[in-house]
């Protein structure tokens, strides 16, 4: 797992990349624990991050200083208690917000600096977001849904039909592309999710609490597709509170009160 | 798969489109309704008036309405008229009398070359009207007093005198048409400028001074009279040279006859008076001030433009104009704001119910412009469908009024004191100096037709379009501002 480049996704059947070992995590975390340590060129790398919100005449530090770097290809998860600023850190992560002060680099763009537009545009192409309540569009289908986040890139409609084909298979649903969100169990409508997040082909996954929605057997299945798109390459980001996703990760945060802090041992 | 998108939301949220859209297509269908509706009611109306006053009169010039007991004067006439039929002596009686409207005030003959003096003037000619009363039966003979009756200003013509004036008892019945004094050698202004003529001929110049009458041909019909024939107007004897007709077949011409003004002044023994003079301007700009310029020239008189005239048209056209412009436009305008207000309320509410899914589709990338125009395309086509329905709805409502084809009628606010003979003198609501010309028209039946003007159709187009954009426009700011951030929004 030293490949640090976009994952080429193609089409595989769902089983050739179902649980991994836990060597895995070993291999990719190689460096020597510690926040803003990571194995190869930094995907990430955020600097002394701050992010208040005011409200009314209080103003709330839900990021505090926060020093950070993630490497391509590395598995993350973010713990932490609620209002621990864990869906802040994810806005500013995913392009989504700014901080308050800080810069925020991924892959050499500033993303404190930029504007609202270069933002759309790295949400568009360097990002993949899955949401814990999935967040499909109810009157498409699940085709149409993926086919949501090739709107912005212009491409060709034959390309665009051949990659929602490949990244619904690369989920395990090729057999239900004209099915609407209603149609789908949850965890079938996460991994639809999850296709909508990869058939850009961005260079990070992130997802604020996956499987939060989900029951066991659901949450492996969404576990299990993870792994195999960090398998294949991709960066993963995951906030969760389910201490069996974070059990997988290569590295572990925890943020609390605003300060993030490695708990992987 | 903006389509697709536009597609399945429309086809998805079916009760906020088919709200938006039968709300805009109500208001649409309403407002080409009541325009059309409108239009056929400017058109009777016009036809109404173009029957009564003639095409190309701009102004009119009559009479000052006189003070209640000022009217003595004129009944003078026709009291002095009936003494002297009195003294006759007969008890068999089959008499004519022409005698002047009761009601208003004559004009002196020299104001029609006043009025042709006046600057802006291109044509004015003078009429008079009079009423022929022909009594016949049996009738004692008739006491002088009616000359200093009181009541002879208000109560009118024979019946009342027979009835309350002692005539011992005579039995006898009353016929009255009614004459119109012209100058043969004008008439391209005036009443008879929009008639045709249907048998016979016009009055022509050599009429003057000579015992001619032209009838209306609808009257002619009735009375069984036929060019060729004679009549007795004001006991003598007419020749009926020609008959005329209305341009317009719904609508009877000003007067039952037309006589040489010269004739009617002398006959009815008024002198040299005229009771109308039209006035037709150089230019339609023109008018206003020829108005004012006639109204300083002729202080005494009642100087009328064509909107004065519209307003004495009454009877159910009337309250058919009024009922169309007033309530239909307030309707159509209530129900337009109500439509419009509704689909800028459902296309808000509907983006802030979907503001988890704007903000997601911001948070996988779709631009602000994007996402706004996936709302305003949405209440675009919600517009388009209203459109549409609204035509449909509009032109079924249009063809069917003009399948029903409502008859009004066109009464005269007057018309009681010419039809029936007591209570006359209550009859002039005063509503402006053409009153008297609109007695002699009596009441006149017009088909209302609701003719489809290109305007309807802009206009219901525009409101189609309207809605969709202002609705847009709406949702489309409330959708810009979303955060992407609202993406991530617990759920429930
Ligand atoms: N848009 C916002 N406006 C004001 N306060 C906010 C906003 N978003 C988050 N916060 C506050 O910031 C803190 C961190 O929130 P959040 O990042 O959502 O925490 P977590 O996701 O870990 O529960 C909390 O105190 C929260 O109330
Ligand atoms: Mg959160």
């Amino acid at each position: 797992m030293t490949e640090i480049a976009p994952p080429a996704l193609t089409k595989k059947p769902l089983t050739s990349f179902t649980t991994t070992g836990d060597e895995d995590m070993t291999m990719i975390d190689t460096g020597p624990a510690g926040v803003g340590d990571a194995p190869t060129a930094a995907l990430y790398r955020l600097t002394d991050v701050t992010r208040t919100y005011r409200q009314k005449q209080r103003v709330i530090k839900a990021l505090t200083g926060v020093g950070l770097e993630i490497g391509a290809g590395e598995f993350v998860t973010i713990q932490g208690p609620t209002g621990g600023g864990k869906s802040t850190l994810l806005q500013l992560l995913g392009a989504l917000d700014r901080p308050s002060s800080g810069s925020v680099m991924l892959a050499g763009t500033d993303l404190a600096n930029a504007s609202d537009a270069e933002l759309g545009r790295v949400r568009a192409r360097e990002i993949g977001f899955v949401f814990q309540g999935f967040n499909l569009i109810p009157t498409l289908t699940a085709a149409e849904n993926v086919d949501m986040a090739l709107e912005p890139l212009g491409l060709p409609k034959a390309e665009r039909a051949t990659r929602v084909a490949e990244a619904l298979a690369h989920v395990g649903l090729a057999d239900r592309t004209d099915h609407k969100p209603t149609e789908l169990s949850g965890g079938q409508q996460q991994r639809v999710a999850i296709a909508r997040a990869i058939v850009k082909r961005p260079r990070v996954l992130l997802a604020d609490e996956p499987t939060g929605n989900l029951d066991e057997s659901m949450r492996d299945e969404i576990l299990a597709v993870l792994e195999g798109l960090c398998a294949e390459g991709l960066t993963l980001i995951v906030v969760t509170h389910d201490s069996a996703v974070a059990r997988r990760a290569h590295r572990r945060l925890r943020l609390d009160k605003g300060t993030v802090r490695d708990i992987t041992r | 798969m903006y389509g697709t998108y536009l597609r399945r939301e429309l086809v998805g949220r079916k009760k906020q489109t088919i709200i938006v859209a039968a709300g805009l297509a109500i208001a649409i269908a309403l407002v080409m309704i009541v325009n059309s509706l409108a239009a056929g009611v400017r058109d009777a109306q016009a036809q109404a008036l173009e029957s009564v006053y003639g095409v190309g009169t701009d102004l009119t010039v009559t009479g000052a309405m006189p003070e209640p007991g000022e009217g003595g004067g004129q009944r003078f006439d026709f009291g002095e008229e009936g003494g002297a039929t009195g003294e006759d002596g007969t008890t068999e009686l089959s008499q004519s009398q022409l005698v002047s409207e009761p009601m208003r005030a004559t004009l002196d003959a020299s104001t029609l070359d006043t009025v042709t003096a006046v600057d802006g003037v291109s044509a004015a000619s003078a009429t008079l009207s009079l009423t022929n009363m022909t009594f016949s039966g049996e009738l004692p003979a008739a006491p002088d007093d009616t000359t200093t009756t009181e009541g002879g200003t208000q109560g009118t013509p024979p019946q009342g005198e027979g009835g309350g004036g002692g005539f011992g008892g005579g039995s006898f019945g009353v016929d009255s048409f009614t004459v119109l004094g012209i100058d043969p050698t004008s008439t391209a202004v005036g009443p008879l400028s929009a008639v045709e003529i249907s048998d016979g001929r016009a009055l022509e110049s050599s009429d003057e001074g000579g015992n001619v009458a032209v009838l209306d041909a609808t009257y002619a019909a009735t009375a069984e009279v036929v060019v060729g024939d004679t009549i007795d107007i004001g006991g003598e004897d007419f020749e009926v040279v020609g008959l005329v007709a209305s341009t317009s077949d719904e609508a009877d011409t000003a007067s039952n006859v037309y006589i040489p003004l010269d004739v009617a002044q002398t006959l009815s023994g008024v002198g040299a008076v005229v009771s109308t003079v039209y006035v037709q301007a150089e230019s339609s700009d023109a008018i206003a001030a020829v108005q004012a310029d006639l109204e300083e020239a002729l202080p005494d008189t009642t100087v009328s433009s064509q909107a004065d005239l519209a307003s004495t048209v009454s009877g159910s056209l009337s309250s058919a104009s009024s009922l169309i412009t007033n309530l239909g436009t307030w309707l159509s305008v209530i129900v337009l704001a109500v439509a419009l207000v509704l689909a800028v309320l459902f296309t808000i509410s509907g983006v802030s119910r979907r503001t988890r899914e704007f903000g997601t589709l911001k948070a996988i990338g779709w631009s602000n412009g994007r996402v706004v125009g996936q709302v305003a395309g949405e209440s675009a086509v919600q517009g388009l469908l209203g459109g549409v329905v609204g035509l449909v709805l509009g032109f079924a409502g249009i063809v069917a009024i003009n399948l029903i084809s409502p008859t009004i009628s066109t009464a005269a606010a007057a018309e009681t004191s010419t039809q029936g003979g007591p209570g006359g003198a209550g009859g002039g609501p005063g509503d402006g100096a053409f009153g008297n010309a609109v007695m002699q028209q009596g009441s006149t039946d017009i088909v209302l037709q609701a003719p489809v003007t290109l305007w309807v159709i802009v206009a219901a187009v525009g409101i189609a379009v309207l809605g969709g954009l202002v609705a847009g426009a709406f949702g489309g700011w409330r959708a810009a501002r979303l955060s992407p951030a609202e993406a991530l929004r617990s759920v429930g």
